[in-house]
């Protein structure tokens, strides 16, 4: 976990100062409504359907227990007791009143928190694996790594207007858990055959309306480079990112209109003036950031737990959750630990203060007083030890949070969408809820195995609807809402988009549709290892289409109700 | 008018702006005066300008390139960048080109210049600023010490990420990067 010196204190200090200056000018009227919008949204502060919501940063997904408690004080106090946990491993309020959020900022403050550059067009918060530094396939700790792009982007004087926001995501490990191919810029951390770090870098991925897999611009970019390399990309894509249509405006299309080959050469032209100039790295100043960082005490144990395994062997419920939500450790008998924010009747991603103060609690007993937050919209405690796994699941149960479906179909992945989200086309929550509801029955859900299935209410895809094995969209036709469903993307190494398989449904229908895809994968796979995306990706859409549609007849008839209600 | 902020202070202007004229011709610049040119009319007709008896300078649009006055440095005694909406960044890299090109005069933010960007502005080279004509200009001023201590090199301080700080960090515990 970094810790703040005094500098950092200083300037979160000196943020809040701002921000309740610009909202007391604001709502004396001297600062005029469009003019303090972007100012407001570089401070994560969006006006919603009901109320202001604040998007909290969270610095690479981590936390202590006492921002834990922080956030359980702010629900409590600013809103309605709840707060949610979004795709990008940020926490958000949704009923704050605008005249006390620079009283939320004080708070957030006092436990080294900020809400900066959450939202606008510029660098926002840089994400990573939630098993970054405990996974043992780790070949890169990337958690220092992400910490020196935080204080490098945060209030970067020319990068504060770009054409559109700008994402950036680290991953240091064989597997990427980050999604960094569906980022503005992708950092995977390596080794040279000299042993000393680098990253291959990816440009021009994301998601939303456009759906793009990042290309690689750089093999290899020794770890000195990193600040100047990035600033050429940035500096670019701010003289000539589009800015006519914001559709067009994130830097993969800059990257697609021009080709990677004239991009490569644009950036590598001004990187020449950058390189070894005043942002080079050195070891000191790395090393002066990796020395805030605590790491945990760990106690030197056996490599696998004896009494873990009578419990294993005993406890039928105890492994079925040990087989999902138990994650390996580099560190012998240590474990890291999913818990789980999705249950029944439970909109994705979000906890109540009562639950955030008995995950802090936990996280204290447990995790050496750290968490993380996933991408998926559940909490990590990363350094459990094994042998008080069985315990901690017992008191994960009593609270509701050890739903073992990490990597399953119930864990599905959603934005807030259209009951908070005024971007939204479309509802998200209630159709997780129905869908969730569907597949009650956990052994089904264990034999279908792992399924990542992800919502989102519109095409700002803040629900990763493209690389879910089953994505669902949120569109709007003539008013309805209606769901286009994608089978076939996937995250990590070898990303991929999904592929619409037909018309889309009402949202009654979704659940059958989903059923139905899973009744044909089912029939399909030649073993209960093959999972639903490589059935996907060995046999086509086709058959999942035909299975879904029916045969023509009854595609036409389909066609027709939905003509009827158009 | 718009009030202009010159190194952190409200001061005179004699600066007059020139734009193209509606029908796009060029129009004639007046032999005396401190008159600020667009580039175009500056590319054209630059031997003459020179030769005029008040002070030479050019404003950009955002989407020119600085590199066409990198060899005229020495004729002009202003250059200026205009932000056709605050929300368009491209001026911020047009400053740092600039300044990286070794201009050391005048340059100064035009057009929608609000005084919450200033301490952005500064941070990327501009040293003076027209502000929109709703600004408060004296309140303005403060916004040049919005923050102390920035975390990142830039035009104005030359600092290193981390270097400023180096005194300030006493070791915890460390987590390696290597």
């Amino acid at each position: 976990m970094y810790r703040y010196d005094d500098i950092d204190q200083h300037i979160v200090a000196e943020r809040v100062a701002q921000f309740r200056d610009q909202t007391r000018r604001f709502l004396a009227g001297q600062l005029l409504e469009d003019d303090f919008k972007p100012l407001r949204l570089q401070n994560g502060l969006y006006v919603q359907k009901h109320a202001p919501m604040l998007r909290v940063a969270v610095p690479y997904g981590m936390l202590s227990s006492a921002q834990v408690r922080m956030f359980a004080h702010i629900a409590r106090k600013y809103d309605r007791g709840y707060g949610h946990f979004s795709t990008r491993q940020n926490i958000q309020f949704n009923w704050p009143k605008l005249a006390e959020v620079p009283d939320i900022l004080a708070d957030l403050a006092k436990v080294e928190m900020h809400a900066i550059q959450t939202s606008g067009n510029c660098i926002r918060n840089i994400t990573t694996d939630h098993l970054a530094g405990v996974s043992p396939d780790e070949i890169v700790n990337p958690l220092v790594w992400t910490e020196v792009l935080r204080q490098w982007s945060t209030f970067h004087p020319e990068f504060a207007f770009l054409p559109r926001k700008f994402k950036i995501a680290v991953s240091g490990a064989t597997e990427d858990r980050a999604a960094i191919q569906l980022h503005d810029i992708g950092l995977q951390a390596a080794r040279n055959t000299q042993g000393e770090v680098g990253f291959k870098v990816y440009v021009g991925g994301g998601m939303g309306r456009t759906p793009v897999i990042g290309k690689v611009i750089r093999e290899f970019l020794p770890w000195q480079h990193v600040l100047t390399y990035l600033e050429a990309v940035l500096r670019v894509y701010n003289r000539y990112g589009r800015r006519d249509n914001l559709y067009k405006a994130r830097i993969k299309i800059l990257v697609k209109e021009r080709t990677m080959a004239v991009y490569r050469d644009e950036v590598d032209a001004e990187w020449a003036s950058l390189v070894d100039g005043p942002g080079t790295l050195t070891r000191d100043v790395v090393d002066g950031i990796a020395a805030r960082f605590t790491s945990p005490a760990y106690r030197a144990l056996p490599k696998d737990d004896s009494e873990l395994k009578t419990y294993l062997d005993a406890d039928g419920a105890f492994a079925r959750w040990h087989g999902r939500n138990v994650h390996a450790h580099k560190v012998p008998g240590y474990a890291a630990v999913t818990l789980s924010l999705k249950r029944p009747g439970v909109p994705p991603g979000d906890v109540t203060d009562v639950q955030l103060e008995a995950i802090a609690e936990l996280v204290d007993r447990y995790s050496f007083g750290e968490l993380r937050v996933t991408h998926e919209q559940n909490v990590v405690l990363p350094d459990v030890e094994q042998r008080e796994l069985h315990a901690l699941w017992r008191e994960a149960k009593a609270l509701g949070l050890a739903t073992p479906n990490i990597g399953l179909i119930t864990n599905i992945i959603a934005c807030p969408g259209g009951d908070f989200c005024s971007l939204a086309n479309a509802v998200s929550i209630p159709v997780a809820l129905a869908i969730d509801e569907r597949f009650q029955n956990l052994d089904y859900v264990h034999d279908i195995g792992e399924l990542d299935l992800n919502i989102s209410g519109c095409m700002n895809s803040c629900g990763h609807h493209h690389i879910g094995h089953i994505g669902i969209l949120g569109v709007d036709k003539n008013g309805e809402e209606w769901y286009q469903i994608s089978i076939g993307g996937a995250q990590g190494n070898n990303a991929s988009l999904g592929k619409v398989i037909g018309p889309s449904f009402a949202r009654a229908d979704v659940p059958d549709v989903v059923e139905k895809l899973i009744e044909h994968y089912l029939e399909h796979r030649d073993s209960p290892e093959e999972r639903f995306i490589d059935v996907v990706q060995r046999i086509g859409i086709e058959p999942f289409k035909r299975h879904v549609y029916g045969d023509s007849d009854k595609k036409q008839a389909h066609r027709a109700r939905q003509l009827a209600t158009t | 008018m718009a009030t202009l902020i010159k190194n952190k202070r409200i001061a005179p202007d004699s600066w007059q702006l020139l734009k193209p004229a509606a029908e796009g011709g060029l129009p004639d610049v007046p032999v005396t005066g401190d008159w600020l040119v667009p580039l175009a009319i500056w590319s054209e007709q630059r031997t003459q300008l020179s030769q005029r008896s008040g002070r030479n300078g050019v404003w950009l649009e955002n989407t020119e390139d600085p590199r066409l006055l990198a060899l005229d440095f020495d004729k002009l005694a202003l250059i200026a960048v205009r932000f056709p909406k605050f929300t368009d960044g491209r001026g911020y890299s047009i400053a740092r080109l600039l300044r990286r090109l070794g201009w050391k005069g005048e340059l100064r933010a035009v057009g929608d210049v609000l005084r919450d960007q200033l301490f952005y502005m500064t941070r990327c080279g501009f040293d003076a600023f027209a502000l929109r004509e709703d600004q408060d200009a004296q309140a303005a001023l403060t916004a040049f010490s919005d923050f102390s201590a920035p975390y990142q090199p830039a035009i104005d301080d030359g600092v290193r990420l981390g270097t400023v700080r180096a005194e300030s960090k006493t070791a915890i515990n460390t987590l390696s990067p290597w």
